[in-house]
């Protein structure tokens, strides 16, 4: 018998299904080589869309500070897509809520880089929340735009900071106050996390620097809301200066007491320094319990450019006319901008070639007036020393002339 | 550390030191004496305390938002009114939430552990649908604000002591009603045996009622008067609820003098050791030493002698 296998199919029709198999093959071909090119790592792109994943916390003690970012992020998506959106595909953006807690960002990142396959997230805002995602964006290559002011000693291939880092910040803010206000003593005060123990680290080496003092250095838990006793051991020190990097909820626990004991700061005896005050925090504060107060950042609502007068009316035309926005919220609004540039430069959304792309964008349309990319992912901006008024809202006192370079590891602040 | 000082300085840090140490019990008190009301006479594990104090501050937000645009001649006085109001209303949702829920679930007291969380979680959920998300400011009238100086040195602030004589009134109210009214002795008589307080007339459930309603009121003055000096928004309950069952507990669950001591106690030590050493570290050491004296005294440092 013979024991050749015949084909089940009559040979033309085999012939017929192998050409149309061929045919099938190469068009796929030609057409995944095209969004090869755009995405040849699987992520969640299609010839419409793009997904991205926005991660920060609406709910906890840092809803206060983290709901500004999203708004921001989400009318600055919109304004994308209304121009006609990124490599001609809209942004669908998956929104997931770190709750304050982050061990619950790292387990949301993981789902936005491993199940949901975004292109970007745009997310944390506290450091201990970014180094709790950090590890996740490393192993799944991810990319992160990170919105917040922090301590710098960081530069991860796999983020970029909007926002600045603490040599641009922090020691922009005191040689003002030493030069315009011949502070001599200051008193350095912080929530318990690595932002602010690092940052007043930093301080201290530059006060120590200018041949400065410091007379006492405290912390308090996160969510800590009695402030008497510190408050006591500041009215018998009798520093020039409060150097106050309080964080979320405790902020309004701490001004409010510090006004209720008696220390008026418009009369700058001590005068309050801060950084981790924006718009947002004195909505809870309230206006009349922060006026006097100083604050060092690299935007305020009231800067009077004609980008930031723009951006303020299209930001109230989207969410409310009472909405205030802070230094985060526009540095979470240069996310997605950023991000759309280094695609088309790249065109690509694979998070490689975006990532080589980044260094040297420019954006000459942000609120804060220019900003670039620097090699090491921080950017290039100015700092201003902005003075609280009883509204909510900062008058700009001061301005550095040139923009300030990242130095994310400063020598001699280690 | 104290060289730098003169006597008169000294004296000043100690006594400002106190007020402080004052200040805080005081906070404690308010916050606990609601609770300990809840747990201490009906064995009801209320993780929704926090929230109750929240719904106090909330309604203190809305009554300086409409005295502030209607009445603002009368802006002064509102803070008062805010405080009747808010014991009005966690009263009376404490009633309603007492009728509906808890009452089910005298005798199972982990299930009311986690109906109570629930609760919680509802209520938080509830604010942020109202209020929004973020923390909203209340304003306060203007004889809250500022100090009072008692000396050159010696500044008190009057918001605090505002809340210490709060603190004070509301304590001696609790205290007279519990032991020299008709309804606290029929508290105290179903706290210490429930069957023979039935048997003898008593209608437990009313009792009960009232009793809850009561601990959720003093919980919304309490919140009413921390919008003072904290935030509020719908987690800021989650702020005060660690400390306030830590104060309960160690004073004693059935015992409201018993309160009062662990709320003095454990203020004391948190602002004394303060003032020597880190917030974050003096918060670890009167947590340390709670966790020793409750190892070595489990039912706290005051409790009911009864026969059962």
């Amino acid at each position: 018998m013979n024991m050749t296998m015949h084909s089940r199919w009559p040979a033309n029709t085999a012939r017929t299904w192998k050409k149309c198999l061929l045919a099938l093959a190469a068009s796929l071909a030609i057409g995944s080589a095209q969004a090869a090119e755009v995405n040849t790592t699987g992520l969640a792109v299609t010839d419409t869309t793009v997904k991205v994943g926005i991660l920060h916390s609406v709910t906890g003690t840092m809803s206060i500070s983290e709901t500004g970012s999203v708004q921001a992020e989400k009318l600055a998506i919109e304004q994308i897509n209304a121009m006609g959106g990124v490599l001609g595909r809209k942004i669908e953006f998956i929104q997931e809520d770190g709750a304050s807690d982050w061990p619950t960002f790292a387990e949301k990142s993981k789902k936005l880089l491993v199940n949901d396959k975004v292109a970007a997230v745009f997310g944390c805002w506290t450091s201990a929340s970014r180094k709790a995602v950090l590890p996740i964006f490393e192993q799944y290559n991810g990319m992160l735009y990170y919105p917040t002011f922090y301590e710098g000693l960081e530069q991860s291939p796999n983020v970029i900071y909007t926002g600045q880092e603490a040599t641009q910040q922090i020691i922009a803010g005191i040689d003002w106050v030493t030069k315009t206000k011949g502070a001599k003593s200051f008193y350095l005060l912080g929530s318990d996390y690595i932002w602010p123990r690092t940052s007043n680290k930093i301080a201290r080496k530059h006060i120590e620097k200018l041949g400065l003092s410091v007379v006492g250095e405290e912390y308090y838990p996160l969510g800590h809301t009695q402030f008497n006793s510190v408050i006591n051991k500041i009215k018998l020190k009798k520093p020039d200066v409060i150097y106050a990097i309080v964080v979320g909820g405790s902020n309004v626990a701490f001004y409010k007491q510090l006004k209720a004991a008696g220390i008026d700061m418009t009369k700058e005896k001590p005068l309050v320094l801060t950084i981790s005050v924006t718009e947002d925090e004195i909505l809870g504060i309230g206006g009349e319990n922060m006026v006097g107060a100083y604050a060092a950042m690299k935007y305020f609502q009231s800067l009077p450019n004609e980008n930031n007068k723009k951006f303020v009316a299209d930001f109230k035309a989207m969410w409310g006319k009472d909405i205030v926005i802070g230094d985060v919220t526009q540095a979470a609004y240069l996310g997605p901008w950023l991000w759309k540039a280094a695609v088309e430069k790249a065109g690509s959304f694979d998070i490689d070639k975006v990532r080589a792309a980044s260094p040297g964008i420019e954006l000459t349309t942000a609120p804060e007036g220019y900003v670039k990319v620097h090699p090491n992912h921080h950017l290039w901006s100015k700092t201003r020393i902005g003075h609280a008024r009883t509204d909510g809202q900062y008058d700009v006192v001061f301005e550095t002339k040139e923009l300030i370079e990242p130095d994310p590891f400063p020598k001699g602040y280690q | 550390m104290f060289a730098e000082y003169s006597s008169s300085e000294l004296l000043s840090i100690f006594a400002m030191q106190g007020v402080a140490g004052l200040i805080l019990f005081s906070v404690f008190v308010l916050m606990a004496l609601g609770l300990a009301i809840i747990f201490g006479q009906m064995g009801v594990i209320n993780m929704a305390h926090g929230e109750f104090m929240i719904l106090g501050a909330y309604v203190t937000y809305l009554t300086s938002n409409v005295f502030s645009t209607y009445l603002p001649d009368f802006f002064s006085i509102y803070f008062i009114l805010a405080m009747i109001l808010a014991f009005i209303t966690a009263g009376a949702l404490g009633a309603l939430v007492e009728w509906a829920m808890i009452r089910h679930l005298y005798h199972r007291p982990l299930d009311t552990l986690l109906a109570t969380w629930g609760l919680s979680l509802i209520l938080q959920q509830t604010y942020r649908t109202v209020f929004g998300p973020r923390e909203v400011g209340v304003t306060l009238p203007d004889w809250l604000m500022g100090s009072y100086q008692l000396t050159e040195t010696i500044e008190l602030p009057i918001n605090g002591l505002f809340v210490m004589c709060l603190a004070l009134g509301i304590s001696l109210a609790v205290a007279l009603l519990m032991y020299r009214s008709r309804w606290g002795t029929q508290v105290r008589a179903v706290v210490q045996n429930r069957p023979m307080a039935g048997a003898v007339g008593i209608n437990t459930g009313k009792v009960d009622r009232i009793t809850f309603a009561l601990g959720c009121g003093i919980a919304g003055v309490a919140g009413s008067a921390f919008t003072m000096i904290g935030s509020t928004g719908p987690t800021s309950g989650q702020l005060y609820i660690v400390d306030t069952f830590l104060v309960v507990v160690f004073g004693g669950a059935s015992s409201l003098l018993g309160t009062i001591a662990s709320a003095f106690s454990i203020s004391q030590a948190q602002s004394t050791m303060e003032f020597f050493m880190s917030g974050s570290m003096s918060k670890v050491l009167t947590l340390l030493f709670v966790v020793l004296i409750l190892m070595l005294r489990p039912q706290g440092l005051f409790t009911l002698k009864v026969r059962r």
